[in-house]
């Protein structure tokens, strides 16, 4: 987690050094775009590729993402509650 | 919309290959995604260096921003005990312990499977990857109907990486700042949450 940070400070001062040239921030756009599809594919990857996930899939597959649509919607939720109390008029 | 079908259909290419093991064998023992996260961090970083606006942001909301990760935390134990009431397959304390994941799978899934046992693991591991899966393909609509907070809210954990890009997409970089920090705090409390329900 140390590294993702640094990396993420070091892209922040490059950011910031470059930030009027419009070429240069169109190419960033890319290419976040293009690191996005690898992850997921990377992701689908590691999940296809556990025997144990796919075996199990339909049995506690079902039971997870219930667990998880629970978990998103009270976060939602709370979170819309937070911003328009905080946020929303800032 | 059409960004999140890309997503889906670059994750569903990746399932498909990983289960019929398309690729080279080494492909699967080496975890790339590391490095690919690293240069999507740098990435967007860059993202929000270019931004005037992100910094500034902070000094504005101040110490409201404490209560993103603490909506997050609230909002997901009170719809995962919701959901321990609804059915009998997982107790209150295991649905919590799955919860206390927040999208940060690899993390959550291997300290669960250790100190209770390999399926809560696994449900562990479905459950957090679907929330990132969720929140890449959901922000759009997130972000429409309950507010720019909402995406940061279900990308939880990820909200400082993995779902980073999309939710700055959909809610401007100027927010990216609240994305990381809720994110970071919520990485942070992962494992001590997850030791503290089992």
């Amino acid at each position: 987690m140390i590294i993702v940070l640094v990396l993420m400070g070091f892209g922040i001062t490059i950011g910031w050094i470059f930030h009027s040239k419009e070429k240069f921030i169109k190419l960033t756009g890319f290419l976040t775009n293009w690191s996005i599809y690898l992850l997921l594919f990377l992701l689908g990857l590691s999940v296809g590729a556990n025997e144990k996930i796919v075996a199990n899939f339909d049995k506690i597959g079902l039971l997870a993402i219930s667990l998880t649509l629970f978990a998103v919607g009270g976060s939602i939720l709370c979170a819309w509650l937070v911003y328009h109390l905080f946020f929303k008029n800032k | 919309m059409k960004g999140s079908l890309i997503i889906l259909a670059f994750f569903v290419a990746g399932v498909i290959t990983g289960i019929y093991r398309f690729l080279p064998e080494h492909l699967f023992q080496n975890d790339y995604s590391l490095y690919a996260l690293y240069l999507l961090m740098f990435l967007v970083g860059i993202g929000i260096g270019c931004n005037k606006k992100a910094l500034t942001l902070i000094k504005e909301v101040n110490f409201k921003i404490l209560f993103v990760p603490l909506s997050v935390i609230t909002g997901t134990y009170i719809g995962v005990s919701l959901f321990s009431l609804l059915q009998s397959n997982l107790s209150l304390i295991d649905s919590l312990a799955v919860g206390s994941g927040f999208g940060y799978y690899s993390l959550s899934s291997v300290l669960i499977s250790e100190i209770s046992n390999e399926t809560l693991g696994v449900i562990a591991l479905l459950s957090n990857i679907t929330r990132e899966i969720i929140t890449l393909l959901l922000t759009p609509v997130f972000a429409r109907y309950f507010g720019k907070l909402a995406p940061i809210a279900s990308g939880g954990a990820t909200a400082m990486d993995t779902t980073l890009p999309v939710i700055t997409k959909y809610i401007g970089s100027d927010y990216a700042i609240i994305s990381v920090f809720s994110g970071v705090v919520l990485t942070i409390l992962v494992p001590f949450l997850i030791e503290i329900i089992l």
